[in-house]
């Protein structure tokens, strides 16, 4: 019987210290929503956030809505020929960036870009002391640090998602009107009568949602780092880890509650 | 002034504190030395909440900190940190007035980076060092930024965490006769840890020495030479042979 209470026991820890982490992350949410609606809010601090979150993100959004939005396009004309479905192109493009592809490719890329740069600063500035200096300094490093970066996670991401959608939109108008042979106002026109709002507000939603987790798991990594400089690496490796999972998870729960009810 | 009372900490099964028993008068220099690893640094941190002890109580002029009112609790304290702590995303007169433009004793910018240039003269740096960043400073300059930040608001009360280390013997010495003007001149209460002995002469009016979890031996810093502590004859002479195992 011990090799079945050895495998219990290599089960159980690992699902044991995940069920813990998860608590500990949900606590750190609750706790970042509490003080998002007590002042103080530090606008310097928001405005810090809005241009590293929002506008040093555009190229990498744009870059990659625009990549994957061509190489859309190309594969479902590729693919539909095989049942003589070439015509869908544009509708497939809009609905697939609008819907799916825009938001979680933007809360990955936010995930690789945002997440990892807050969980780093903020990691080395727990092994540097300069949190503990902060409360010395009367300030609460989760209003000085943690809310500004997730309330610009929650305004900013939708805002790029909307950005991602269009260029990607855009990326798969090139692609069919250049290569493929689509007429340009058929192709806009296709892809304008076919998006419906709630494929915009459900693109949207997921941006919020999915930026408020990039941001939320940066901070979290951050602050809960420790052992100096290989801390800060494995805070930053975890943050982006945790984020990208949760954003696709949260991707599976948000589709199955949009489009499914 | 501040006393710890029969303070415990553990992290994990590591017991770092293990009945600390401390009383620092109001006015004073209490320099707390003793080996690395032995809990200084957490004794300190365990003062300003930083770290929260498992049992026992600190007391600050007969309250409890750890019911006192955080924000106004905090305003009575500076703190120089081991290595500087200065945030490097703001420029080092920012760095200095951080606590002057925040909270309760925020003013007008302009004000704030007047007494933060004002602050830095005081110890030593000119005005063209308040717009650069700390990571344009050398270790010294920093060190002194950092003791600019503690002193900004004119606490009551200055905790400095091994307020020499990294630094050549010249750069400590300025930096301890500084301590030791600024505490004066203030009236402020002064807590120090270090292991470095020429700090410990500098700065203080009363040593503890902490080892093992509990202070070994505490007095004025005048009969520590003529203590007849083992523990502490070894850690001042810096001896290898004595009660202090040397690879702990």
């Amino acid at each position: 019987m011990s090799w079945l209470s050895t495998l219990l026991a290599a089960i159980g820890r690992p699902v044991l210290a995940g069920l813990g982490a998860l608590g500990r992350i949900s606590i750190f949410a609750g706790q970042t929503i509490a003080h998002m609606l007590r002042p103080p809010i530090y606008l310097k601090e928001i405005g810090h956030a809005l241009m590293n979150v929002g506008y040093f993100s555009l190229p990498v959004v744009g870059l990659t809505a625009l990549f994957t939005g061509g190489a859309l396009a190309l594969q479902i004309y590729s693919g539909g020929a095989r049942f003589n479905a070439e015509a869908v192109v544009p509708q497939i493009v809009a609905i697939g960036m609008v819907r799916e592809l825009g938001p979680v490719l933007v809360g990955l890329m936010i995930a690789a870009r945002v997440t990892s740069s807050i969980a780093a600063e903020i990691a080395t500035m727990k092994v540097t002391e300069q949190i503990d200096a902060l409360v010395t300094l009367s300030t609460h490093p989760m209003k000085y640090l943690t809310v500004p970066r997730v309330l610009v996670g929650l305004i900013m991401v939708p805002a790029l998602v909307g950005v991602g959608d269009i260029i990607g939109i855009f990326g798969g108008y090139i692609v069919g009107t250049q290569s493929l042979g689509f007429n340009p106002s058929t192709y806009l026109n296709n892809t304008v009568n076919f998006i419906e709002a709630r494929d915009i507000w459900s693109s949207l939603a997921k941006g919020a949602v999915f930026g408020f987790i990039a941001t939320l798991m940066g901070c979290y990594y951050g602050m809960n780092t420790s052992r100096g400089a290989a801390g800060v690496g494995r805070a930053t490796k975890d943050a982006v880890e945790a984020a990208a999972i949760l954003i696709l998870a949260a991707n599976f729960i948000l589709t199955s509650i949009f489009f499914t009810i | 002034m501040i006393e710890l009372t029969n303070v415990h900490k553990a992290f994990g099964p590591k017991k770092v504190l293990r009945g600390v028993n401390l009383f620092i008068a109001k006015g004073t220099s209490m320099v707390i030395i003793g080996g690395s690893g032995t809990g200084k640094s957490v004794c300190l941190k365990s003062v300003l909440g930083l770290v929260k002890p498992d049992s026992g109580t600190i007391t600050l002029d007969g309250e409890d900190v750890s019911r006192a009112e955080r924000d106004s609790f905090l305003a009575r304290f500076g703190m120089l940190f081991q290595g500087g702590a200065l945030f490097d995303s703001l420029p080092v007169w920012q760095n200095v007035g951080f606590r002057l433009m925040r909270g309760s004793l925020k003013r007008p910018q302009a004000e704030a980076r007047e007494i933060a240039i004002e602050k830095l003269r005081r110890v030593g740096l000119t005005p063209d060092v308040a717009d650069l960043f700390p990571a344009e400073l050398s270790g010294g300059m920093q060190k002194r930024v950092g003791l600019a930040r503690a002193i900004a608001a004119e606490p009551e009360i200055i905790f400095f965490d091994e307020p020499t280390t990294g630094l050549d013997p010249i750069m400590s010495g300025v930096i301890n006769d500084l301590i030791r003007e600024i505490v004066t001149e203030m009236g402020a209460t002064a807590m120090t840890i270090t292991h470095d002995m020429s700090s410990v002469r500098a700065i203080a009016d009363n040593i503890a020495m902490l080892h093992d979890g509990v202070i070994q031996w505490t007095g004025p810093v005048a009969d520590m030479d003529a203590s007849g502590d083992p523990y502490l004859d070894q850690f001042i002479h810096g001896r290898a042979e004595g009660p202090i195992e040397a690879v702990r």
